[in-house]
């Protein structure tokens, strides 16, 4: 569990990024943190892993206080991928970069070797196991990014931008992976301004605005609630933008799954046909 | 008249064993807005690094086939020739500002070139302007988030008003309205001032409406190359996997089970929205 409670933050420069922030996360959910840039998103997912401590107020994880441990400690429990991948890769092969974090939690060399592996499958990396990280496109190691931490299978895992030069497939494998996760009773937290992903994976939904969080709550209220999103720089998903547009027609306008959208519209042509 | 175009075009990076892209035959035509698609790790990038000449040039390694840009052989002429003709902008902005202000990152390329201060001025202003990062000119490039980082990128090479400008991925990093705004200032320009726009992107929702020219690439080859409808209707671009646009899916599905919307396959909501009410307008 994550508890922030009335935290805020403000960078050495003077910028207050996080003023008066309060969030409970609870074990095996799955949230999506939106915004506008410099909405203070990844400032308070680097609360989450101590990475920043909070200037006021605190944040908990698994009842401990982020202030009163190491960032090492918490690493443990809480992976954190980064949205440029360039900001956490640095090994010479793919292979040593997922290794790197199991190596100094001082997991034996077989659990090791088939973690990397897991890994290295899970994210379709295994061609590239000998390949420098460098020589991958920015999507290939924004994935070697993500297995390096998958790796040690942390019990929370927040990933920044996840998605960034993702294409539709790994994005779609990327998706069905949290669910699966999360099944597992892992707690997801992803920062996004993917619309349509979220809207694929439907979680709960955090908006941020200037350092505080504007609204909280399902994908399905959250992304149709055209107000809040404009404030937020967020464009509504395209099926959310189709049905806003619809209501004249008798339709809801809480829309935003594919699926849902073609057996609505279709039930209304079949109606409108007899 | 062709901008960009290629023949056979087959490139491999020094020390790899296989090419990244193959038998590549495209053209592009001046005032175009082509959208280059495909699976990550298709060649997309590859492809655009040649339309500056950083392929063979910068990354050496063993480039075959014909290449012209701008009437120019790309092997016969040197990146910082083509600069003047291509703006590239790439997916990491980091990986191009460097400047200790934002402004003297965007006055870079004219400074090079050897542009009269007034002019110099002027032009840094109208790209700061357009990509609205005016009021942030004098701060580093290396302390603003990283959407603006992609902002200055892009006024860097707006500034220098190059005949073809070359994307890639170029709003990854921008929250939806800001990247829309970025997209809506390209086709602007390309509209208006009918610059040549090349753009690489994952995100048809964001994109496919301004194109008219889509290329998708899979496994350094292209294997779908036209009209934007077109393109997004036909069955390989469906299997290369590719993000098509959620309302242009959604009119798929609807014609597949029966519901009669038209011919015309739309490439964005309000597209949709207009064949729907149309259908099921109440009597």
């Amino acid at each position: 569990m994550i508890v922030v409670r009335d935290v805020r933050f403000k960078y050495p420069s003077g910028v207050e990024a996080i003023k008066g922030l309060s969030l409970t996360v609870k074990d095996g959910e799955f949230i999506a943190i939106m915004g506008q840039n410099g909405a203070g998103k990844t400032t308070l997912v680097k609360h989450i892993n101590g990475l920043l401590k909070p200037t006021s107020g605190t944040i908990a994880v698994n009842g401990v206080e982020t202030t009163k441990t190491t960032i090492a400690t918490l690493s443990k429990s809480v992976g954190f991928v980064f949205q440029n991948p360039d900001h956490q890769l640095f090994s010479e092969t793919v292979e040593e970069e997922i290794a790197f974090a199991l190596k100094n939690f001082g997991f034996d060399k077989a659990t090791i070797e088939k973690q990397v592996t897991w890994a290295l499958n899970l994210l379709s990396l295994e061609q590239y196991r000998k390949t420098s990280p460098f020589m991958l496109s920015g999507g290939e190691r924004k994935r070697v990014a993500l297995a390096s931490v998958l790796a040690w299978d942390p019990e929370i895992l927040i990933l920044d931008e996840p998605t960034i030069g993702q294409d539709h497939e790994q994005k779609e494998k990327l998706r069905q992976f949290i669910l699966q996760l999360q099944s597992q009773g892992k707690t997801i937290v992803i920062v996004t301004h993917d619309v349509e992903f979220v809207a694929e994976c439907n979680p709960r939904v955090i908006l941020m605005k200037e350092g505080k969080i504007v609204a909280d709550g399902e994908g399905k209220e959250i992304l149709t609630n055209t107000g809040a999103l404009e404030e937020s720089s967020i464009v509504l998903p395209q099926i959310a933008q189709i049905f806003t547009q619809l209501e004249h027609l008798g339709f809801p306008k809480d829309v935003i799954d594919i699926y849902e959208a073609k057996a609505l519209l279709l039930k209304a042509w079949e109606d409108r046909q007899t | 008249m062709a901008v960009i175009e290629t023949k056979n075009l087959a490139y491999t990076y020094p020390g790899a064993t296989r090419p990244s892209i193959t038998d590549v035959s495209i053209k592009v035509e001046k005032g175009d807005f082509v959208l280059i698609t495909g699976p990550s790790g298709c060649g997309k990038t590859t492809l655009c690094r040649c339309f500056n000449g950083l392929i063979p040039h910068f990354y050496q390694g063993q480039l075959t086939g014909e290449i012209l840009v701008a009437g120019q052989d790309v092997t016969k002429h040197q990146t910082h020739e083509l600069a003047k003709h291509v703006g590239l902008v790439f997916q990491n902005p980091e990986n191009q500002l460097f400047a200790l202000s934002i402004e003297k990152d965007v006055a870079f390329g004219l400074e090079n070139l050897g542009y009269p201060r007034a002019e110099m001025r002027q032009r840094v202003d109208w790209a700061l302007n357009l990509t609205d990062i005016y009021d942030i000119r004098e701060r580093s490039p290396h302390e603003v988030s990283g959407g603006q980082q992609q902002r200055v990128a892009i006024a860097a090479v707006l500034a220098m008003q190059p005949d073809i400008i070359v994307l890639d991925e170029p709003t990854s990093f921008l929250d939806p309205l800001s990247a829309q705004k970025i997209f809506e200032v390209i086709h602007d320009l390309n509209k208006r001032l009918g610059l040549t726009v090349v753009l690489v992107e994952h995100r048809l929702d964001l994109t496919a409406r301004y194109a008219n020219h889509i290329i998708i690439m899979d496994e350094g080859r292209v294997c779908s190359d036209g009209a934007p409808r077109e393109v997004l209707s036909n069955e390989t671009t469906r299997l290369v996997g590719v993000g098509i646009p959620k309302a242009t899916l959604l009119y798929q599905l609807l014609s597949k089970d029966g519901m009669e919307l038209g011919n015309m396959t739309p490439l964005a909501s309000d597209e949709m929205v207009k064949l729907l009410s149309e259908a099921l307008e109440p009597r």
